[in-house]
């Protein structure tokens, strides 16, 4: 059995007249990793720092391991709430020494070089204890802040955009590194990001955040396979929109006819999303689609196609296909897809 | 639909500016230490306040002859002395000062770093002693003239009694001000701004003129602020040279006892103070030069000066010979004749007098010390809250403190003395005169100092690092202790220094509101020149200048 770490239950903040977080409720069972996924100024930040107890509610519920933090006019100050933080930028203390700054949340006691040591030695860093934080890569200072955090045994580990200052090739190597050592520590965490790579890789489940509200939250297969709103499928997914019509035989669309698996009236106008894998392309003289662009990606080409009727959407095309901007092809959707149907930004 | 009833919440441009919204809502964890912070600010800003206030209850309770008197030919005749000699010494102060910075920044003069050092050490000259040393060199039958006469048969050097004394006095004192605020904008430039400027078709002349001068503008204004300032509030160079600015004719009603006038001109230069400032202020605005873009700065590439560099080392080396030089040697002169005519009586006479002369040096070389040493402390402990409340729980509140002590620095020292005196003599009798109340002085006149220096480290410290500690379960006076502290550190010591360092060298306040018997070097110095005992003041001078100098050479090793 799983119980729960983290559970906020209709959280609200506003800034001034601002609301910056609205109704949102979400759990995180022990031992898993939430992934709170979002574009900039969605509120995802300012969620991660209410639970942390650096901002306090308007209304809602907070509780970590069944003791409620935030709501019902309480508020337990971050010092008292066992919520690891680690930071943007670390903000690791530059005036103390590593093993000092790991060694912060400990209470002086004979088995805290001990477990300053057993820290650095689980994040890779063992025997450098005395240096100086500037004297570290950045990815060693982000391990440091790990370290720092986890050494008090938090109930949770809150991360804000944990690799957003590291170069990118090193950001996929911490990446793999911590979700093991996560998994491994057997850690709850809860994580911002707004790269939705990062988020489906590292998280088990993500929330994807939208201007203060949550839009969907799930396990990141569902998240991505079932978006719930035209904005998961735009954010997560990368998705185009092509109109499609609701008629007897199925959807009508610009790709042509596709399946109907949804009741809504005749008539009835509802975008449907298309990611690029699901577009083929055919060249074909007479075909009625024109290829507005074509990049060269590195693993494959993103080619840009406009669809009858103006609806530009992307297909992934490999090495071999050879179509050049302007020529004109056929565009048709894989076979064995369902795809997801949005009506007024809602999934039907 | 969701959508566009959330975008017409999205407060507009102007709200936004008026009530910055994260900051309204920050309060301190600890409700007592909040009030705490305030109740230190408070204070603060009671004290500043009463200054003003108390000139106008004396002024209005005087009624008509104060308001006769400012409208008086004569005081029109001060208010204009006053405006004329801080626009000259201003710029003045501005020509000298540019090219210096940018021959010590940009060029590949030789002794770069030493001219650097010269050119800032002018600073550390109080005005009354750079005043009585120039004076007596260049007195008709001065230093100078003795030197010249064997040489050019010159009988008598021209007076520069008024207007051109002072002027030349407070030039060479403070054209390092605006010398460190535009080396430093030099330094801090990107060269990639004049490169764009260049590959954008601009000759060398018209970069510099689009865009290396607009971007020094900003350190020019702040730098000219602070010698404008300082000629407003100076007391000794205008008295020694014997020019009326407000100070000077202020302290002459104060020794004649009509304090309702003086109380009136001290309303009347206050005001013209804060009229002055508040528009060198406009002129700066919000101007924002700064790199706008992350990454590093490439270093400067030097300009190759050629035979240029001939004329620029003539330039530099008049510049400190006339400024530094002159004024050190005239002081050795007066040293050397100080101790040997002493030395002479002490020889010849019955009359211990250079051992009475070195008891007095002692006993107020001790005065300086420690009651500068108490202010130092005594501040910085002030500042503390007002700094950290200022930076990290922002309100209208907070704004107003720091606008407050704003005015202090439009406060000149020999007002902050009447008003404290006239407030002493009116309601607190036993405090007239005491060291408190020259505390009181001190702290009115240099908090900004403190607060400054304080507040700048304090904007350094990320508030991140705090939110770090109290989430590793640490409460906030232990992060306070062990992060915030620690971090502030040097810039409390800096600020610290600084007001050593100002208190060390203060006059008019101190020889208003010193207790009877208690003598400082300065008003030692003073008192010395006042009867004309150049060579006594010498001694106390040279003290003076190793003394404060002290906690600056202190904080320049610790730097490196």
């Amino acid at each position: 059995m799983s119980q729960t770490t983290v559970r906020c239950q209709g959280i609200y903040k506003t800034f001034g007249s601002f609301p910056v977080v609205e109704d949102v409720s979400l759990q995180v069972k022990a031992g898993r990793i939430l992934a709170l996924l979002g574009p900039s100024g969605c509120g995802k930040t300012t969620t991660l720092r209410l639970i942390a107890g650096f901002e306090q509610l308007d209304s809602g519920l907070i509780e970590i391991d069944g003791q409620i933090v935030a709501g019902n006019g309480r508020h337990i100050p971050p010092e008292k709430r066992r919520a690891g933080m680690v930071f943007q930028d670390y903000a690791l203390f530059p005036h103390l020494s590593v093993a000092d700054n790991v060694g912060f949340g400990l209470n002086s006691n004979k088995n805290r070089e001990q477990r300053i040591e057993e820290l650095l030695t689980l994040v890779g860093l063992p025997g450098k204890g005395q240096r100086m934080p500037y004297e570290l890569s950045g990815g060693q200072q982000q391990r440091v802040a790990l370290a720092r955090a986890l050494a008090p045994r938090p109930a949770v580990l809150l991360l804000d955009e944990p690799f957003s200052n590291l170069d990118a090739s090193l950001r996929l190597e911490v990446r793999e590194e911590i979700k093991i050592l996560l998994q491994q520590s057997g850690t709850t965490a809860v994580f911002v990001t707004h790269d939705q790579e990062e988020a489906l890789f590292l998280g088990d489940e993500v929330a994807v955040m939208h201007n203060g509200c949550l839009e969907q939250i799930g396990a990141a297969e569902v998240v991505f396979h079932q978006p719930r709103t035209r904005f998961v499928a735009e954010f997560v997914g990368q998705a185009d929109f092509i109109p499609g019509t609701i008629c007897d035989a199925g959807v009508e669309t610009p790709l042509g006819l596709l399946p109907k698996h949804v009741s809504l009236p005749d008539g009835t106008i509802v975008d449907v999303a298309v990611r690029a894998d699901d577009v083929q392309l055919i060249p074909d003289a007479e075909g009625r689609s024109h290829v507005i662009s074509r990049q060269f990606l590195g693993i494959a080409y993103m080619v840009k196609v406009n669809l009858p009727g103006d609806y530009p959407v992307h297909s992934w095309q490999s090495h071999q296909t050879e179509i050049d901007a302007g020529a004109a092809v056929q565009a048709t959707i894989r076979p064995g897809h369902t795809l997801t149907c949005f009506y007024q930004g809602k999934a039907v | 639909m969701e959508i566009s009833s959330r975008q017409a919440i999205i407060r507009p441009r102007f709200l936004r500016k008026r009530f910055p919204r994260a900051s309204t809502r920050r309060r301190p964890q600890s409700r007592l230490l909040y009030w705490l912070f305030l109740a230190a600010c408070g204070t603060v800003v009671a004290l500043i306040l009463t200054v003003p206030l108390y000139l106008i209850m004396r002024m209005v309770g005087s009624g008509r002859e104060a308001a006769q008197l400012l409208v008086k030919a004569s005081t029109l005749q001060i208010l204009n002395n006053t405006i004329l000699l801080a626009a000259a010494v201003t710029a003045a102060a501005i020509l000298i000062a540019l090219p210096v910075a940018w021959l010590t920044t940009r060029t590949d003069l030789p002794g770069r770093r030493i001219w650097t050092i010269l050119s800032a050490l002018p600073l550390v000259l109080p005005s009354y002693v750079a005043a009585y040393l120039f004076a007596t060199i260049l007195a008709p039958k001065g230093m100078v003239q003795q030197f010249l006469e064997p040489l050019t048969g010159l009988e008598r050097m021209p007076s520069l009694v008024g207007f051109p004394g002072a002027f030349m006095v407070l030039t060479f004192i403070t054209y390092p001000y605006i010398l460190l605020t535009t080396r430093a904008a030099l330094q801090r430039m990107d060269p990639a701004m004049v490169e764009a400027a260049r590959s954008l078709g601009s000759s060398p002349w018209q970069a510099f003129r689009r865009v290396t001068f607009p971007a020094l503008r900003p350190a020019i204004i702040a730098g000219s602020i602070l010698v404008t300032l300082y000629v407003l509030r100076d007391f000794g160079a205008v008295t020694m040279w014997q020019y009326s600015t407000f100070t000077r004719v202020i302290y002459n009603r104060y020794l004649s006892y009509r304090l309702d006038t003086a109380a009136a001109l001290a309303f009347t230069v206050v005001v013209v103070t804060v009229i002055i400032l508040f528009i060198e202020f406009q002129a700066r605005g919000s101007m924002r030069y700064d790199r706008l873009s992350s990454g590093a700065v490439r270093p400067q590439r030097k300009v190759a000066l050629g035979h240029w560099k001939w004329p620029a080392l003539f330039f530099l080396g008049v510049l400190i010979t006339v400024t530094l030089i002159l004024p050190l040697t005239g002081l050795s002169v007066w040293l050397w004749r100080g101790l040997s005519q002493d030395s002479s009586i002490l020889f010849s006479s019955v009359e211990n007098s250079s051992f009475e002369l070195f008891i007095q040096i002692t006993a107020a070389a001790w005065n300086s010390l420690s009651v500068s040493l108490i202010a130092a402390i005594l501040l910085a402990f002030i500042a503390l809250p007002i700094s950290i409340l200022v930076v990290r729980y922002p309100s209208r509140l907070t704004h107003l403190f720091e606008r407050v002590t704003h005015l202090s620095y439009a406060l000149p020292g020999l007002v902050v003395a009447l008003a404290l005196v006239f407030f002493g003599i009116q309601y607190t009798q036993s405090l007239y005169q005491s060291t408190p109340m020259l505390l009181a002085a001190y702290l009115v006149l240099f908090i900004p100092q403190a607060v400054g220096s304080q507040r700048v480290a304090m904007m350094q410290i990320s508030p991140r690092l705090e939110e770090a500690g109290r989430s590793l379960g640490k409460r906030p006076w232990t992060v306070f202790r062990r992060i915030t502290f620690p971090l502030m550190r040097p810039g409390i010591l800096a600020g610290a220094a600084l007001v050593f360092l100002t208190c060390m060298k203060e006059l008019p306040a101190t020889l208003i509101l010193s207790p009877m018997g208690f003598s400082t070097l300065a008003t030692q110095i003073w008192a010395n020149i006042n009867e004309a005992f150049f060579a006594r003041a010498a001694l106390p001078t040279l003290l003076l200048l190793l003394l404060s100098s002290l906690p600056l050479a202190v904080l320049t090793l610790r730097e490196k």
